[in-house]
């Protein structure tokens, strides 16, 4: 079928259409996203805590981190970290006479995305758990408990009612983030979608099927967002509301 | 380190830093004013407009910039040699050049962002402060201008100093479609001199020093602003 500007038989499920790669390029996009979500996550934990607990050597690291990760543009990050990560890794095994290899794109993209999310992370995480009343805390010291209880049963459950607005927007903009990829190459929705409108010169039907995509993902990750929410605000004055 | 290359490149540099400064300067410009009319409708209506306002406002925050910037670069792009007579038309070395589509792309950007951020700002002012106006005997159009426009901006300055870095931070992708911004320089020096991370560090430190004047500018802005009682 022709649309005038759009050709949707490029868009077909199997070849000559795209469609296969273009869904491909999806999950990729779907799996990069949520390993660097969760990299970012346990950064930001950790670099919280870190921010809030830790010596003074580590705030300053942590502070650099976030302060420096927050002012430059991803895409300076991704550069940034990709180079400086695959020369590391390559001259480690230089080092130890293995020959170079070539950086797995999956676990580059979560590793870059990861670091980068880590500092936003950082910043959510630290505001919640600043924001949990002193006397629970004390509490829970008073009945003996230990700095790892504590923050099980305790810190982490009562920070997440004040930190998953912060870190559900953090999912959203890890999803769109994805796409900075495409400068690198990778193998995800934005790098496939590049080569597709590449090859075939149809850049029209290719972007505007890319947009249709990360728009579906963003609403319905919006959709599961709020369900998520109210469940972590249950117990919660206005839970429902 | 090797920074060999530096005095040879510093024009370009500076050059690049220009561009960057326009496309952050222009976007948020047009941006800004194209926000107040979505932020506004979704508040008073009409259904049908608000409606269209919040369904650009979700297209353009829930897709990636990146993928905006080439569909209309190589997507709409790809077009206009297809329509006759354009080739001859005044027109026609603007449509040749990227810089006119970075700035659609993010003026559209800022647009989307910003029009969420001014619906909360219209929001945010005081019922009682509107009905004064009314009872002033001031036109709705009055109004808007000397109460509502002002008090909303007023209630959303921090937030828009954030859309500003925001944005700063995006302006490298438009290197992505050959417009020579700082980023875009820092491309060109690192294939023609083969240094990785030199080029990149020294752009990350020219970016954190355009965060730090957004940011001091913004600042002075707030303060010169007479905040509410």
């Amino acid at each position: 079928m022709d649309l005038g500007f759009i050709d949707l038989s490029q868009l077909a499920y199997s070849p000559p259409g795209r469609g296969a790669l273009l869904l491909a390029g999806l999950a990729a996009t779907i799996q990069i996203a949520a390993g660097a979500y969760l990299l970012g996550l346990t950064i930001g934990f950790f670099g919280a805590l870190g921010k809030l607990y830790g010596p003074k050597p580590v705030k300053w690291f942590l502070e650099g981190y976030t302060t420096i990760v927050r002012a430059v543009p991803e895409l300076v990050l991704i550069l940034l970290v990709f180079y400086a990560g695959s020369g590391l890794i390559n001259e480690v095994l230089r080092s130890l006479g293995q020959r170079p290899i070539d950086i797995n794109a999956l676990l580059a993209g979560i590793t870059v995305l990861g670091v980068v999310m880590g500092a936003y992370a950082t910043e959510v995480m630290r505001g919640a758990i600043a924001a949990i009343p002193k006397g629970q805390i004390e509490a829970a010291r008073a009945y003996g408990m230990s700095s790892a209880m504590t923050l099980r049963r305790i810190v982490a459950p009562a920070m997440m009612p004040l930190a998953i607005p912060g870190l559900s927007n953090l999912w959203l903009i890890v999803l769109k983030d994805t796409a900075l990829l495409a400068v690198i190459g990778s193998i995800e929705l934005a790098t496939r979608t590049r080569q597709a409108g590449a090859t075939t010169r149809e850049y029209l039907t290719f972007y505007l099927a890319a947009l249709v995509l990360y728009l579906l993902l963003t609403l319905v990750s919006m959709y599961l967002i709020k369900h998520i929410e109210r469940y972590f605000r249950r117990g919660l004055r206005g839970a429902n509301s | 380190m090797v920074w060999d290359w530096l005095p040879e490149y510093w024009p370009r540099l500076a050059e690049g830093v220009w561009i960057t400064i326009q496309l952050l300067v222009i976007s948020l410009a047009i941006g800004t004013v194209l926000s107040v009319p979505l932020g506004l409708v979704q508040v008073t209506g009409p259904r049908i407009l608000s409606w269209m306002a919040l369904s650009f406002c979700t297209l353009i925050r829930g897709t990636p910039l990146l993928i905006q910037l080439w569909l209309i670069y190589y997507g709409l792009g790809s077009l206009f040699p297809g329509i006759p007579g354009l080739r001859e038309s005044f027109l026609w070395p603007y449509l040749r050049d990227a810089f006119p589509y970075a700035i659609f792309a993010f003026s559209l950007s800022v647009a989307g962002y910003q029009g969420e951020v001014m619906r909360a700002g219209f929001l945010s002012v005081a019922k009682g402060e509107l009905e004064a106006g009314k009872a002033f005997g001031m036109s709705r159009w009055t109004l808007l201008r000397r109460i509502w426009m002002p008090r909303a901006f007023q209630n959303v300055l921090p937030t828009l100093g954030n859309e500003a870095i925001l944005t700063l931070k995006a302006t490298p992708l438009a290197a992505t479609i050959t417009v020579y911004d700082v980023f875009g320089v820092a491309t060109i020096i690192r294939q023609e001199t083969f240094r990785i991370y030199e080029p990149l560090l020294l752009i990350a430190g020219i970016y954190i020093v355009i965060t730090i004047l957004i940011t001091l500018l913004y600042r002075w802005i707030e303060n010169r602003v007479p905040r509410p009682a």
